[in-house]
């Protein structure tokens, strides 16, 4: 991919190579090698397959998503074609990705460790390059009970059922509504994590009041888009306080580049971009590129990677001396 | 270093984001009128405008209870749809009358836009698919073009839409299965003869997926340009979820509209 020349914003997340830190967020255009292809082809640094579980599964009935204003609401319901289908796309999607030297982050859940275990045993067959956790959907509390990323113990329990068969990078997705993230991504590292994807979305709900319903079908669901951005900040200011040396891809509510940078600010290696596909269409990440490129030009530097962290590094420093 | 070096240039035209005052959550919206077009379409006039809209994008419905579902405008001022009752959503919108309420969000989707260079535009339906081609005959008769509409259809019952094109000026050629109303056979067999008699120097078409692929093949032997609205299982409509997929091509943002070139 053509880059800005002046400024490198490759990045690695656990030796695996990003032409740039922005990450097509899980659930983004669903489970399709074609649209993995097509997102990585538009200059997306890697790419995140939907979650995908043990069995194949329909999703919830419309209205799973809608614009409530100050960003997006979203219960669609992990639909995903099982984990033994799930494998045949992502090995058809790194088939297609490999030579553009973008990677593959497969997604995951399940209903138990034992079930995430068993469906990354199965998907690991398609050679992704990293293994995302997803233990912090909202959305299916109906069938699965609370979220895995609730609780330390709940956390610790699904990486340690699958860290011992992942031969590659493991992150864990955590969730925003917990007391103490930074905790909780601790206990996980400790566990054998690799990385931290922080966050997923917040719980919520938006009712019509023409009806005195909920708008989805779902009743309740996941907040997105530019309301989750502060929300997201602190959470990876949080993580990277927590696990200073684990790469996190800081994700929520980024639209621009600016809002890119100040994840990698907070402490992100690499930015999650989900919702601002509908903001700003498929085509977004070049102008991101560029927009985050202007960035760390201002800053007289010269990688991207000089600006993480540095919202750390500037507390309680007088504005003057906060240099990279 | 300049103050304005620091606001770094956020280029964040919200380009998908649905201009319009319907664009965000549903919007209860009063039905002004139902009028049946046939045994099993009603259209659905409401109590608003959508000006913005064009011909080819389309609206989610939706019943809080049931689902939300794509329907296409057949109008914008005020807004009307063309409703076929085939399941559980539409058959309740089918017992809905003047004063109820639709929910609606949009309008969404790539619409049709005029070829420029025709004159004589072809435009052909099946089904409710001849919904919004009166909405597009007065936008090409607006920029000067002199539209020709077909309609297909099983039986005479099913043909609907003539009254509304004709009222506008435009011909209307009606073919039936059955020979029950104007020319047995399919719609593309009188579609066809217009292009090799070089009466049509573009194709519009809104149908069934087979009667689509039909007008491509005609468009590509008559080397004429056609734009053909494909129909999907839609999910947020909003070019994130990735349900109406068909080709590599997200239907809901590149669609439903697609354009053939000769
Ligand atoms: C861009 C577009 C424009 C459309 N315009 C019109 C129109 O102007 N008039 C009209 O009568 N119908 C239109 N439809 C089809 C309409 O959306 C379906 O008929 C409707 O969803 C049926 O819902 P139901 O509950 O009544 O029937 P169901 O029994 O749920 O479905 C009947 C049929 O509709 C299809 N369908 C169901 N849900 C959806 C969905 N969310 N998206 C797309 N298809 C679905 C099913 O595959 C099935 O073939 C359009 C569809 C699309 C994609
Ligand atoms: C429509 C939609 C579907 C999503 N599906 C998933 C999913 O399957 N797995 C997952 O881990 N996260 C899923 N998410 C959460 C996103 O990956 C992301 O964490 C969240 O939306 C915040 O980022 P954003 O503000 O950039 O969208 C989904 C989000 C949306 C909007
Ligand atoms: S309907 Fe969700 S991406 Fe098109």
């Amino acid at each position: 991919m053509k880059q800005p020349a002046d400024v490198d914003l490759s990045i690695t997340l656990c030796g695996v190579r990003l032409p740039n830190p922005f990450v097509l967020a899980s659930g983004i255009l669903g489970t399709s090698e074609t649209l993995l292809e097509k997102a990585a082809r538009l200059g997306a640094g890697a790419v995140t397959a939907k979650s995908a579980g043990l069995h194949p599964r329909a999703g919830h009935e419309n209205p799973i998503v809608v614009d409530w204003g100050g960003g997006l609401i979203n219960a669609v319901g992990l639909p995903n074609p099982g984990a033994h289908r799930e494998a045949e796309v992502l090995a058809e999607a790194k088939a297609r990705l490999a030579p553009l030297g973008v990677p593959l982050i497969a997604s995951i859940f399940g209903g138990t460790p034992e079930e995430f275990a068993e469906v990354a045993r199965i998907v690991l067959a398609a050679r992704p390059d990293i293994l995302e956790v997803n233990i912090s959907c909202p959305n299916v509390h109906d069938e699965y009970g609370e979220p895995f990323a609730a609780s330390c113990a709940g956390a610790v329990s699904v990486v340690e059922a699958v860290r011992p068969l992942c031969p590659i990078p493991l992150f864990v997705k955590l969730a925003p509504n917990v007391p103490n993230v930074g905790r909780i991504a601790a206990d996980v590292v400790a566990a054998g994590a690799d990385g931290i994807t922080a966050i997923n979305t917040m719980p919520g709900m938006v009712i019509d009041v023409e009806s005195g319903r909920p708008v989805l079908t779902n009743r309740s669901g996941g907040l997105s888009g530019p309301a989750l951005k502060p929300i997201a900040v602190r959470c990876v200011y949080e993580i990277a306080q927590a696990v200073p040396d684990v790469p996190i891809i800081g994700t929520g509510g980024v639209t621009t580049g600016n809002d890119a940078a100040e994840m990698i600010m907070a402490g992100a290696t690499a930015v999650g971009v989900g919702s601002a596909v509908y903001y700003r269409g498929l085509d977004l990440f070049r102008p991101l590129c560029e927009e985050l490129a202007a960035v760390v030009r201002h800053h007289g530097a010269k990688r991207v990677e000089q600006l993480r962290g540095l919202a750390h590094r500037s507390h309680g420093v007088p504005w003057k001396e906060n240099k990279l | 270093m300049k103050a304005s070096d620091f606001h770094v240039p956020v280029a964040c035209a919200p380009r998908l984001r649905p201009e319009g005052p319907y664009g965000l959550l549903p919007r209860a919206l009063p039905i002004r009128e139902v009028c049946r077009e046939n045994y099993r379409i009603l259209t659905f006039v409401l109590d608003d405008d959508l000006p913005e809209a064009r011909p080819g994008q389309f609206v989610m419905v939706w019943l809080p209870g049931h689902k939300e579902a794509p329907f296409s405008l057949a109008y914008h001022r005020p807004i009307a749809l063309t409703v076929a009752g085939v399941g559980p959503l539409t058959k309740a919108m089918h017992r809905l009358g003047p004063g109820d309420v639709l929910w609606l969000r949009g309008p969404y989707g790539h619409p049709f836009t005029p070829e420029s260079g025709s004159q004589h535009p072809l435009l052909v339906g099946g089904g409710y698919g001849v919904a919004p081609l009166a909405f597009l005959a007065e936008h090409l008769r607006a920029v000067g073009q002199q539209p020709v509409a077909f309609i297909g259809g099983r039986t005479a019952e099913d043909i609907i839409g003539v009254a509304r094109l004709e009222a506008l000026g435009v011909p209307v050629f009606v073919t039936t299965e059955d020979g029950s109303k104007g020319e047995a056979g399919l719609v593309t067999h009188p579609v066809s003869r217009f292009l090799a008699e070089g009466r049509g120097d573009a194709l519009y078409g809104v149908g069934p997926h087979g009667m689509l692929r039909a007008l491509a093949r005609l468009a590509h032997t008559h080397r004429v340009p056609a734009q053909l609205s494909w129909e999907a299982y839609m999910g947020c409509a909003m070019g994130l979820c990735g349900m109406c997929e068909h080709d590599g091509v997200l239907l809901c943002v590149e669609g439903p509209v697609r354009r053939v070139i000769p």
